[in-house]
This record gives structure tokens, C-alpha cells and sequence, in this order.
């Protein structure tokens, strides 16, 4: 006679088990833990919300509070996924609001939203706390008016629009309207603010001016992160002295952000903050290496940085010296498309980094050069490292020291740093870094490859190798046909594979879905009809991805799941 | 045949004479442009390149250009990160110009100087006094430029003559045509008569 615990004891056990992965494990154990953890699942992620439909999430797990989704493919940030691809976020909420009228929060990124979608959420939910819409689209501040007017309890918004709130006091704790282009009525911001003592996170858009900053600031010394708008003035001494003197009463603040149109005679008015600061952003602010130096070695409790390639290598070095706390950095290129910026920002830079910050563990750096030997000496200084995406500006740049590929230098990366779990190519390429790549990166899960490889071996040499590997976004690759199909079952282990400009053919897209039923294989083409395809067309972007749902309906013209059952009937 | 079917270079390696079997489609008497191992400018023809472009004669999206705006989606820059330099200098170099005139009452001749070369209005007044070996007064929102025997001005897009100093040193920039250093007694005539 087996004894088992009691359903509530094992709820409360599981109650402590956070983590998807782990809960995921738990419902995998035995059919009664299965039900168990069904019903007190409080919070699901959808990676990617065409992998599932609504009413099956619905279905399995019915008492859940948070729910985040993911609609397009990464690549999209970059304008390689057309207009009208999907990710509309409608069918979801539709399912939710009558499904789970407890939901407190909703995460959603990369998704079409409609203002009915956000009206719908604004009504639905009793208890609904939390609202975060990054990279989204299709909803205008009519929409977020609905969320400030409908949602008393709402404690953390972003982009919304503020004479909607309700003129009590609120329980908001976060407003981010930096992405709203247009200009925000101030004493409603102001007042908005002074009642709202638990604000936590503030971010104002630019067209906040700085003579304002001062006064909001003194509303709500509270504080811990503030985006500035815009950073300039004219020239008005009382702006500094007023200035420094609000940032001298925000003892919380610890992140900084905005910065857009800085003079750099106003910089050091947060001064008394610095010293606190843990994240800094000043990715928007064009000012020059000096006057972010400045800036940077008053910051010693720094762990994340951005920045403007404009910080070149000597601010790096000051990085180096001053931010031994570092964790994240990421520079920006200031001016992407011009072939010289004339920055002296180089691989130094990273390399200094690398040596004096023993904690970095996640890099975004764009920059005009790298060597083999730079690669190797941060990846030696760095095994830590956890995210590595590295651009080097040029397609297919070599090194520019000895002209040789970029092979051996990032594949040192992938060899010393064992808990790589993120990475992004750039540089002259061969199949040899797949090799590399294949043989050591065992915990990778994303890899972003553009312009590289010779054949189709450096793509097997991925997907055979690389045994976390979720997501996989290609772009303008040599790879073709056989890699694919020599690796069918991979791909159903792997959440996402995005390739564009690359040579696999329509014949071996129709191959593959007819294999494995569980992918949606789609076939994206904006120039041509997809129902002329001869099999040996290459297709110009092709989307794979693992799925429970089926063929997607909701697709524009351009886009064609390749369907099993019409591919025997097609000559 | 539709202009904007793609040249698709499937393989990059010349010694593979994969060019020799592989299928293309192409503009009919489109060259085959070599691919090069080391980079020269930022002219790599991908297919997404010619997708992207829309102008319609051919040889001009493929000739030698210094930008790479080209080809789609690279750099992998978010577009809100695109224009943070590249709008400030359109705006700077379009109509009003980096090089303005400037006159001091008084001086035989006028000078020109850069306002690019500056990033703020200490340093722009700094590099005037160099220059006319004069002495600016400290600027205050109320009274102007007060304590020395000159003042900076400037003549707008309107053509109005503005004090040099209330608004932002970005928007300044932009919308000055001309500067010229007023005596002080003339100066504090233009704020009374506002």
C-alpha cells in the first residue's frame, strides 16, 4: 500500500516551485501530481504564442494569475519580418477574459495589441495589477486611457496616457511613457506623481524638459529609477542648482536612464547619486569619452551599463578601473551606417573590460574591428560569461590584424565560457566556428548567425551539436537543404528557427512538414506567388517552429504554412 | 518580369564552383559580382539588398556607396537607435548650416565659425572671445548679458534677432543663421524693447 501525501500538503510543496522548468518536471512525475500542479500552476510563459492555442492553456491550467507571450520572431526589431506577420494578441485576451477573471498581470512583447484588446483587459479583470507592452503595436492612447481609467489597482504601466488616472490617490508603482512621441500635459504628469507615494520607476519621454525634472523629482524623492527626458537647457544656472539639489534628496535612486539631447554642462548634477547607481543607460546620449569618464568613475557600485560607441576605448578603461561590480555592458554604434565614425572605439575597449570587471557576464558590443587575439584574451580573462553578442559593423570583416576569419576567436569564447547561453556572430565566418561552436557550446540556447559559413556543414555542425539550442535565427547564410533534413528531430526539440536569404529550397520545406507533423513549417515570400513555387525555388524567409496548435489561420497572402495534406496532391 | 525579383549569390566561396550548377533567379543580363573574402565598402550585394531597393535602375543600387543603409536589418540596430547621430547632423546641416557669420559691431571684417565645433553655449562663448579678443557677460534669464560691453546675438530661422542663450543648445544650433556681438548698450536696448 503506497501512502501519499495529502492534495494540499503536496500544493503547498509545490507552491515553492517557481521555475517553469522545474514545474514542468513536477506534472511529468505521475498522473495525481499531474492534476495537483494543474491547478495551482499561478503563472505561464508562452515563448511563442503561435506554439499553443488560448483555450489549451486555458483548458490545462485554469487558476492562473500572470501570463506572458511572445508573438514575432526576434528578427523582427530589425525590420526582416513583414507588415502583417501576426502575433496578434486578440485571440489570447478574448480566451483569458473569460477564462481567468482573477488575472493580475499581463506580459506581452512583440504582439499586436488593439485598443478593443486593451479595453477588453481594462474591464475583465477584477484584480488585474501589472501591464507591460514591449515592442507591441496597433494600440493608440485611447486604448492605455481605458487601462488608467478602468483599473484602480493597476500598479505598474507602461506608455500610458495620464489624464485618465483617477484622481485619488493611486497605488502605481511604475510609468513608463518614454516611448510616447508626443508631448504629455506636465501638471498632469506632475500631479499624477505627487499622489502616487509608492512610485517606484519613473520614465519620462523627451519631450519633458529638463527644467521640469527638478520638480518631479522633488515629488517623489522615492524613487529607485528615472528616466530623464530630454537633458539640455538653456543656459539658466538655477536649472543646475536646482537640479542637483532634488537628485541630492533621491537616496533610493539606483538606475538612470533618458539622457536624449544631453549637454554635458548639466551632467554632473546627479553627482550625488552616482556613487549609489547600479544602472546606468546613457545609450541616447551623444556626448563625448571625457565627459562620460566623467561621468563613469563616480559610479564604482555599477552593474549595468549603456552606452554610445562614443565612450571609445580610453572609457572603457575607466570602466575597467572604476566598475569592478559590472555584470552588464553594451555599447551602441552611434552612427551604424557610415564606414568610418571616427570613434576611436575598438576591440581594446572590450578586451580592458574583459581584464578589470570579473563579473561581466553579459556583452552587446558593436565596433569596426576584432582580432582573433582579442576574442581569445576575453575569453580567457572571462569564462564566466553568459551572453556574448558581438557586431563588428562590416559584413564579413576579418580579422583585421592577420585578415584571417573570425573562426578561432570565437571559438575560444564558445571553449572557456561553458555557461554560454547566448551568442551572436558577426565577422568573416567559415564552417570551422560551427565546428567550434558544435563541439563546445553544449548550454547555448540562442544563436544569432549573419553573413557566415561556407556549406551546409556549418548548419549541421549546430544543430548536431548544439544539444540546448532553442532558438536559431539565420540570415543571408549559404546553408541549404541538407543540413535541414538531416537534423528533422532537432528542430522538434528547439522552440524557434528563423532563416532568410539562405538556399534552402521549397521542395525541402514541403519535405520537412510532411516528416514532422508537429512543426509549422511557413514559407515566407513577398514578391512572388508561393502557389507557382517549382520545389527547387529557394524560399526567401522560412519560419520553423515546434507547435500543439496546428497550422496558424491567421496569416497574410504572402505567408504559407506548408500544408501535409496537399503536399502529395502537388505536382 | 517583376523589377524586384532577387539575385540570390548562394554560395560565397569561389573555390566550391557551386555558381556553376546553382540556380538563380536574376534580372535578365545581370552581372555576376564576385565575392571578395576581405571587405571593402559596405556594397556586399545580399539578397535582402536588393529587395530593399527601390530605385530602379539597377547599377545604382550596386555601384560603390558609402552607406550601408542598403541592406535590410544590418547593423541589427533597433530603428528607435538609428537617427540618434544621423538626425542630429540632418537637422544641423540642413538650411541653416554649420558655418555662420559672425559680425561684432565695431570689427573691420566678419568671421565664420563652425557651431559644430562646439557642444555647448560655455564653449561657444569661449571661442567668440577668442576670437574678437572681446569679453561676453554672464548670461542670467532676466537681465541678459550683463557686466561686460558686449552681447551675443543671433538672427533665427524667422529672421528675428534672438539673445543667445534661452533656449537649448540643440535647438539653437539649429535654427541660427548668423551671430553678431552687439555692444552691450545697444543689447540691453533689444531686451527692453521685448
Amino acid at each position: 500500500m503506497v501512502y501519499s501525501l495529502p492534495e494540499e500538503v503536496l500544493e503547498h510543496v509545490f507552491s515553492f516551485i517557481t521555475l517553469d522548468k522545474d514545474r514542468n518536471a513536477v506534472s511529468l512525475v505521475c498522473k495525481s501530481w499531474y492534476e495537483i500542479e494543474r491547478w495551482c500552476r499561478r503563472r505561464i510563459f508562452v515563448g511563442n504564442c503561435y506554439a499553443v492555442s488560448p483555450s489549451i492553456m486555458t483548458r490545462r491550467f485554469p487558476e492562473v494569475r500572470s501570463v506572458e507571450l511572445k508573438g514575432k520572431p526576434h528578427f523582427a526589431d530589425f525590420n526582416l519580418v513583414p507588415e502583417g506577420w501576426g502575433g496578434f494578441a486578440c485571440p489570447w485576451i478574448s480566451e483569458m477574459s473569460r477564462a481567468y477573471p482573477w488575472l493580475e498581470e499581463i506580459r506581452l512583447k512583440r504582439m499586436v495589441v488593439t485598443d478593443e484588446s486593451l479595453e477588453l483587459i481594462s474591464t475583465s479583470f477584477k484584480n488585474f495589477k501589472v501591464l507591460v507592452l514591449s515592442s507591441c503595436e496597433g494600440f493608440s492612447t485611447d486604448g492605455l486611457a481605458a487601462i488608467a481609467a478602468n483599473c484602480s489597482e493597476v500598479m505598474d504601466l507602461s506608455g500610458h496616457w495620464l489624464s485618465h488616472f483617477p484622481n485619488t490617490c493611486t497605488s502605481l508603482e511604475s510609468l513608463n511613457i518614454a516611448c510616447l512621441g508626443s508631448e504629455v500635459s506636465f501638471s498632469a504628469l506632475e500631479r499624477l506623481v505627487g499622489r502616487s507615494p509608492n512610485l517606484k520607476i519613473l520614465r519620462l519621454n523627451r519631450a519633458v524638459p529638463l527644467e521640469k525634472l527638478s520638480t518631479l523629482l522633488c515629488r517623489a524623492p522615492q524613487l529607485v529609477e528615472l528616466g530623464t527626458g530630454a537633458y539640455s537647457s538653456g543656459i539658466r544656472s538655477d536649472v543646475y542648482s536646482s537640479l542637483s539639489k532634488a537628485f541630492l534628496g533621491c537616496k533610493e535612486l539606483k538606475g538612470l536612464s533618458g539622457f536624449w539631447d544631453v549637454d554635458p554642462s548639466y551632467l554632473l548634477a546627479f553627482y550625488s547619486v552616482c556613487s549609489r547607481l547600479t544602472s546606468l543607460n546613457l545609450s541616447y546620449a551623444t556626448i563625448r569619452s571625457p565627459d562620460i569618464t566623467k561621468v563613469i568613475s563616480q559610479c564604482p557600485n555599477l552593474q549595468r551599463l549603456w552606452v554610445l560607441d562614443h565612450v571609445e576605448d580610453s572609457g572603457l578603461n575607466a570602466v575597467a578601473l572604476s566598475c569592478k561590480d559590472l555584470r552588464e555592458l553594451r555599447v551602441f554604434p552611434s552612427d551604424p551606417y557610415i564606414a568610418d565614425a571616427n570613434v576611436t572605439l575598438t576591440e581594446q575597449g572590450l578586451v580592458s573590460v574583459s581584464e578589470g570587471c570579473p563579473k561581466l557576464q553579459s556583452v552587446l558590443y558593436f565596433c569596426r574591428q576584432m582580432s582573433n587575439s582579442a576574442l581569445i584574451t576575453i575569453a580567457r580573462n572571462r569564462p564566466n560569461l553568459i551572453c556574448f553578442r558581438l557586431c563588428v559593423i562590416e559584413p564579413r570583416a576579418p580579422d583585421y590584424l592577420t585578415l584571417e576569419p573570425l573562426d578561432v576567436g570565437f571559438g575560444a569564447i564558445v571553449e572557456h565560457c561553458k555557461e554560454l547561453r547566448r551568442l551572436s556572430l558577426s565577422g568573416l565566418l567559415t564552417d570551422r566556428v560551427f565546428e567550434y561552436i558544435g563541439r563546445h557550446a553544449k548550454r547555448l540556447e540562442m544563436l544569432s548567425i549573419a553573413f557566415a559559413g561556407n556549406s551546409d556543414l556549418g548548419l549541421h555542425h549546430v544543430l548536431s551539436g548544439c544539444d540546448g539550442l532553442r532558438k536559431l535565427e539565420i540570415r543571408d547564410c549559404p546553408f541549404g537543404d541538407k543540413a535541414l533534413l538531416a537534423n528533422v528531430a532537432k528542430l522538434e526539440t528547439m522552440r524557434s528557427l528563423w532563416m532568410s536569404s539562405c538556399a534552402v529550397s521549397y521542395g525541402a520545406c514541403k519535405f520537412l512538414s510532411q516528416k514532422m507533423p508537429m512543426l509549422n513549417v511557413e514559407v515566407i515570400d513577398e514578391n512572388g506567388s508561393l502557389d507557382s513555387r517549382f520545389d527547387s525555388c529557394p524560399v526567401e524567409k522560412l519560419y520553423i517552429y515546434r507547435t500543439v496548435a496546428g497550422p496558424r489561420s491567421d496569416m497574410p497572402g504572402y505567408i504559407r504554412t506548408i500544408d501535409r495534406d496537399r503536399v502529395n496532391t502537388i505536382s | 518580369m517583376d523589377r524586384k525579383r532577387s539575385s540570390l549569390n548562394l554560395f560565397e566561396d569561389i573555390d566550391l564552383n557551386y555558381k556553376a550548377t546553382e540556380l538563380r533567379l536574376g534580372l535578365p543580363g545581370t552581372d555576376d559580382q564576385p565575392e571578395i573574402k576581405t571587405s571593402l565598402s559596405g556594397n556586399k550585394r545580399s539578397s535582402s539588398e536588393m529587395e530593399s531597393s527601390t530605385c530602379t535602375d539597377e547599377n545604382e543600387s550596386r555601384s560603390a556607396s558609402p552607406t550601408k543603409e542598403q541592406v535590410v536589418g544590418w547593423p541589427p540596430v533597433r530603428s528607435y537607435r538609428r537617427n540618434i547621430v544621423q538626425g542630429k547632423k540632418e537637422s544641423s546641416e540642413m538650411g541653416s548650416g554649420m558655418y555662420v557669420k559672425v559680425s561684432m559691431d565695431g570689427a573691420p571684417y566678419l568671421r565664420k565659425v563652425d557651431l559644430k565645433m562646439y557642444r555647448s553655449y560655455e564653449e561657444l562663448m569661449e571661442g567668440l572671445q577668442k576670437m574678437f579678443k572681446c569679453i561676453i557677460g554672464l548670461y542670467s534669464e532676466r537681465e541678459g548679458y550683463n557686466g561686460s560691453q558686449h552681447a551675443p546675438t543671433y538672427e533665427d530661422k524667422d529672421g528675428d534677432w534672438m539673445l543667445v542663450g534661452d533656449v537649448p543648445w540643440e535647438m539653437f544650433i539649429t535654427s541660427c543663421k548668423r551671430l553678431r556681438i552687439m555692444k552691450a548698450s545697444e543689447a540691453r536696448g533689444l531686451d527692453d524693447s521685448l
